[in-house]
């Protein structure tokens, strides 16, 4: 039950996008259609899905006030939480250039779907959000921490293709002509934002 | 012979402001702006709008991260391979950002708590990759920091008049530091003192960033046509 709470949670609640603004850049540069948003949003999930347990292991097992004392007792006391950020992003970068790796090998297809946006996915605030946040909230096991990137990456993805989706009908209304693209879909994604709002207080 | 170095150190004083480098400053401002034109980084700029105070923290923030960036890559990148770029510059960021957090919380710890994971999150502010990847790793380093400066300054202005506008509206005041609240109608027009007038609750919550930027930039469009899209 927790688990799905935290799945729930991090879809609609805590939104990636409307809740937090992650990962605008790309969610701005790639919805003008919705074929690719779909791959970059699956992108997104497989990344988060793979990132946040590993970046959890990382923090419990190395950074955190304390961590260390399972090599040796002698280093209970070592904090290394100031390292977070570099750690954080040199995993990220390297997972994603090994799953892009991987994918390409193993999966072709699947590479043909996502391959041009994996290495955009590095630089995905959302990525090393997830991984912030994480550590911020501080999960208890592993299985949380996992459902809650997986969460957000669904989450994410639900943002880029629906703002795909309506960019695409956009095309046919008569938008005030220095709104159009970049400003209009500002303004969309401001009521969405409004919209999601109505999820706040939810309990689950 | 003298005379030769002579004219070499005029053309170089010259070259300093040279309509290119003053091109350099000048363009993010307005013409490619990182965040109405190139829409470069958007997470923090909409995240953090919601006071004056935290907004000016993280343009000075990204202002030193994007100039030591800039200038540090553009030196390294005739030794940087092509293929581990990316990692080098993440690397490159990411230390500077530390720097940047650890004095936050030295010297500021209550906006470095309210900033919470943003500030983390300018490594990944893609206005700084951007930049490094479009400009830092193929020119000298004197131009490169021309462009940060240009660039953050362009970032910064937007996130200002963003937060001026939500903190007006939301909240009814700006807080300055050392002239605390400053209120711009008479204390007894507001509502919670017996007048009529309210605040905007909605200015506060994260969508109306989202829509103050969209109205900046249909203003920026309407008044400089040659940024209109084409749908």
């Amino acid at each position: 039950m927790e688990y799905l709470s935290i799945f729930v949670k991090g879809i609609f609640i805590e939104n990636m996008i409307f809740a937090y603004f992650l990962g605008m850049c790309s969610y701005l540069a790639v919805s003008k259609t919705v074929k690719t948003a779909n791959g970059l949003g699956l992108a997104v999930i497989f990344v988060l899905g793979i990132t946040v347990p590993i970046n959890y292991l990382l923090e419990n097992y190395v950074l955190k006030e304390g961590a260390l004392a399972w090599l040796n007792p002698e280093y209970a006391n070592v904090d290394l939480s100031f390292l977070s950020f570099i750690m954080f992003i040199a995993v990220i970068a390297s997972m994603v250039q090994l799953v892009e790796m991987i994918v390409e090998k193993f999966a072709p297809a699947l590479y043909g779907a996502l391959g041009i946006f994996l290495p955009l996915i590095a630089v995905n605030c959302s990525i090393l959000g997830g991984a912030l946040f994480m550590q911020d909230r501080q999960y208890p096991s592993i299985g949380e921490a996992t459902v809650f990137g997986l969460g957000s990456g669904v989450g994410w993805w639900l943002a880029i293709v629906a703002i795909a989706a309506i960019r695409e009908k956009i095309r046919y209304s008569h938008v005030p002509a220095p709104l159009r693209g970049l400003g209009i879909t500002f303004i969309i994604t401001g009521l969405m934002g409004i919209a999601f709002m109505s999820f706040m207080g939810i309990e689950i | 012979m003298s005379t030769d170095t002579n004219t070499a150190v005029e053309t170089k004083r010259a070259s300093l402001f040279s309509k290119k480098n003053r091109k350099l400053l000048k363009d993010p401002l307005d013409d490619s702006n990182p965040i109405t034109v190139q829409v470069l980084g958007i997470c923090s700029a909409l995240a953090i709008t919601v006071q004056l105070q935290q907004a000016v923290i993280m343009s000075l923030s990204v202002l030193f991260v994007m100039i030591g960036g800039n200038v540090i890559i553009s030196l390294l990148r005739n030794m940087v391979p092509d293929r581990i770029r990316i990692i080098v510059q993440l690397v490159v960021v990411a230390s500077l950002v530390i720097i940047v957090d650890q004095v936050l919380k030295a010297f500021q710890p209550d906006i470095s708590e309210k900033l919470s994971v943003f500030v983390g999150l300018i490594i990944t502010n893609c206005i700084i990759m951007g930049r490094l990847e479009a400009f830092a790793l193929g020119n000298k380093p004197g131009p490169s920091l021309l462009d940060a400066i240009g660039n953050a300054m362009g970032y910064a202005w937007i996130l200002l008049v963003v937060s001026i506008v939500r903190e007006i509206f939301g909240s009814g005041a700006i807080s300055l530091p050392g002239m605390g609240q400053v209120k711009f109608l008479p204390t007894s027009w507001f509502i919670s003192e017996g007048g009529f007038y309210e605040n905007n609750n909605l200015m506060i919550l994260p969508p109306m960033a989202l829509i103050t930027v969209g109205l900046i930039i249909w203003i920026q469009r309407s008044r400089n046509e040659a940024l209109i899209e084409e749908n």
